[in-house]
């Protein structure tokens, strides 16, 4: 099982402290949502867990063993980053970018790595963007070319897919395709943490959230339990109630300025 | 896919290798293929009856040199501009970037107007690694290096070197002089013979050889640092081992030829538009490529209007912008 337990990450830019003594577990197997208003450090929470950002202190421990302390390259094979509104400007096409997946199990110098067409194809479908194999990345839409980028990132065979704003900018279909594709992720056993600043789209679909401000955790656990009327108030400065979807049963988060 | 790649690859090495042998054979003197295969064997140690002693000089001593120094020199900086391009992400970046054609030139252009050419090739390297350690050492400095502080550092030390290399022409050539200055200023592969044959070699096959092997790393800087670093790959160590061998590379190359232009910056565009983007396919076709362009180029160069000689650099542009256009119009109609 790979329930990923972060304890006691701080990152610091200067003398600006951006994330602080952070700690929360994301259940194995689940989808945790990091939320919280902008500037409460989500994406820079992220990078620090990929290893990306540096930590000035802080361990990231996946069956017990920490994540930080691992090379580069075995570390991007258990664990992989989408980040927010990545984008080229060369003309590769979509099966092109999630080969790119396959790097850190590749040698130095590429090659070595057999069973590459086949997780490509496999990733490819899961997403369901085999349509965009052979597509210009650059000539895709924004839904398009996210499923492309998770498909990349699923490529790396992770035990654990950290998500940056997967939904942002995106039309309301394809952010509930990307909410869909999230959810048989977790299906197949995989942990997501995902930042999400759409507060009603991590209430209705997320297994737990952790609600960061400014730079600390202000709670954390199962989501319905969690994301209390009097929280949302405090950290986002808004009234909120819990009811049901009646389109889909699922709880639904109702939400009004105050 | 795959099988065309390798089609593209075993016809750009017949062209490369018909190229240096044809080129050899066009001159004031025009001399047939079979002398110029008799003259490369017998000096090879094969037992083959030599042609007459002056076309054999010609060929050995004079032109074979040359075409090889030209197909080294384009296969370097080809390989140089698509390394640039890839790792500062940057469509402009060419092997010069960091400064090193001014600082070469800088180099270059003072021990021609002190008359001790003869270590103009050491003065000019020298003056390349220098403008690199200045330009990275200004990129790094207060922070980690990024494409825009690197780019943005290049053209400062190239400012400053450039300037420098223009006030010693202004206030020390004289008559002729200016004209070897230009010539070098522009790029020429005339005084090219086996000294240079060795150091571009050397080069090619100790830094070259080994940067066709980074295409993995280079493919993962497509979507950027953040990206690149998802992939375990160490974001700030790779760009500065790469920025440093490409610059070595083209450091070795302009010690020989002088800085010719447009070849970094167009061939590898040129064979993106063909084979794709992929760095793997990319490095050593571009390589190829730019051999047997530059091979021609110098070609072209050294007949066109004989007995004079024109820089090789002027016919690199003149010829490179044109093919390079058409290719762009060609994949818009495509895309």
């Amino acid at each position: 099982m790979s329930a990923i337990e972060v304890r006691s990450v701080t990152v610091r830019a200067g003398e600006k402290t951006l994330v602080d003594d952070v700690g929360f577990d994301a259940p194995s197997g689940e989808f945790t949502a990091l939320v919280g208003p902008n500037g409460a450090g989500k994406s820079t929470l992220l990078r620090a867990i990929a290893g990306i950002e540096h930590a000035a202190s802080g361990i990231v421990l996946q069956d017990g063993a920490d994540l930080l302390a691992l090379p580069r390259r075995a570390r991007a094979r258990k664990l992989a980053l989408v980040e927010q509104d990545a984008a080229t400007e060369l003309p590769l096409t979509g099966s092109d970018v999630v080969r790119l997946g396959r790097s850190p199990h590749e040698s130095i110098i590429g090659g070595g790595d057999p069973d590459a067409e086949g997780i490509v194809a496999d990733a490819l479908e899961r997403t369901g963007a085999t349509a965009f194999a052979d597509r210009d990345i650059t000539t895709l839409s924004g839904g398009e070319r996210q499923r492309v980028l998770i498909a990349r990132a699923l490529a790396q065979q992770p035990q654990v897919l950290l998500l940056d704003e997967p939904t942002n900018h995106l039309d309301l279909a394809a952010q509930l395709d990307v909410v869909t594709l999230i959810e048989n992720v977790t299906a197949a056993g995989v942990t997501v943490i995902a930042a999400i600043h759409d507060l009603s789209i991590a209430a209705a679909h997320a297994d737990a959230v952790v609600v960061l401000a400014e730079g600390r955790v202000a709670a954390s656990g199962p989501t319905e339990p969690t994301l209390t009327p009097e929280l949302i108030g405090d950290v986002f400065g808004v009234s909120a109630q819990w009811t049901r979807n009646p389109l889909t049963g699922r709880p639904l988060l109702a939400v009004a300025s105050r | 896919m795959i099988a065309r790649r390798w089609i593209v690859t075993g016809v750009l090495v017949l062209a490369l290798v018909l190229s240096i042998l044809a080129a050899v054979t066009i001159g004031s003197a025009q001399i047939p293929l079979g002398d110029v295969v008799a003259s490369i064997l017998g000096h090879l140690g094969a037992p083959v009856a030599t042609p007459d002693p002056l076309r054999d000089a010609i060929v050995w001593e004079l032109r074979l040199p040359r075409v090889i120094t030209a197909a080294l020199v384009g296969a370097g900086l080809a390989i140089s501009g698509a390394i640039m391009q890839s790792i500062i992400r940057n469509q402009l970046a060419d092997p010069y970037l960091l400064g090193l054609s001014s600082g070469a030139s800088l180099g270059a252009v003072s021990v021609l107007l002190l008359g001790v050419a003869f270590v103009l090739p050491v003065a000019a390297f020298a003056g390349a690694v220098l403008a690199l350690i200045a330009t990275l050492a200004l990129a790094r400095a207060g922070g980690p290096v990024t494409p825009s502080r690197t780019v943005l550092a290049g053209v400062a030390v190239s400012s400053l070197a450039g300037a420098l290399t223009s006030f010693v022409i202004f206030w020390t050539a004289q008559g002729d002089s200016y004209r070897d200055v230009l010539s070098w200023l522009l790029g020429s592969l005339a005084g090219a013979r086996w000294p240079a044959v060795t150091i571009a070699g050397i080069a090619l096959l100790v830094v070259g050889v080994p940067l066709l092997f980074s295409g993995r790393l280079l493919d993962g800087f497509a979507f950027g640092d953040t990206s690149a670093a998802g992939l375990g790959i160490n974001v700030q160590s790779t760009r500065w081992m790469l920025l440093t061998a490409t610059a070595l590379l083209t450091g070795a190359m302009v010690s020989v030829s002088g800085a010719i232009g447009f070849i970094g910056l167009v061939v590898p565009h040129a064979v993106r538009l063909v084979v794709g983007p992929g760095n793997r396919i990319l490095l050593p076709l571009a390589a190829l490529a730019g051999g047997i362009f530059l091979v021609w180029a110098d070609t072209l160069a050294r007949t066109a209007f004989d007995p004079r000689e024109l820089p090789v650099g002027i016919i690199t542009a003149l010829v490179g912008a044109p093919v390079f256009a058409a290719l762009l119009l060609r994949r818009r109609r495509v895309a």
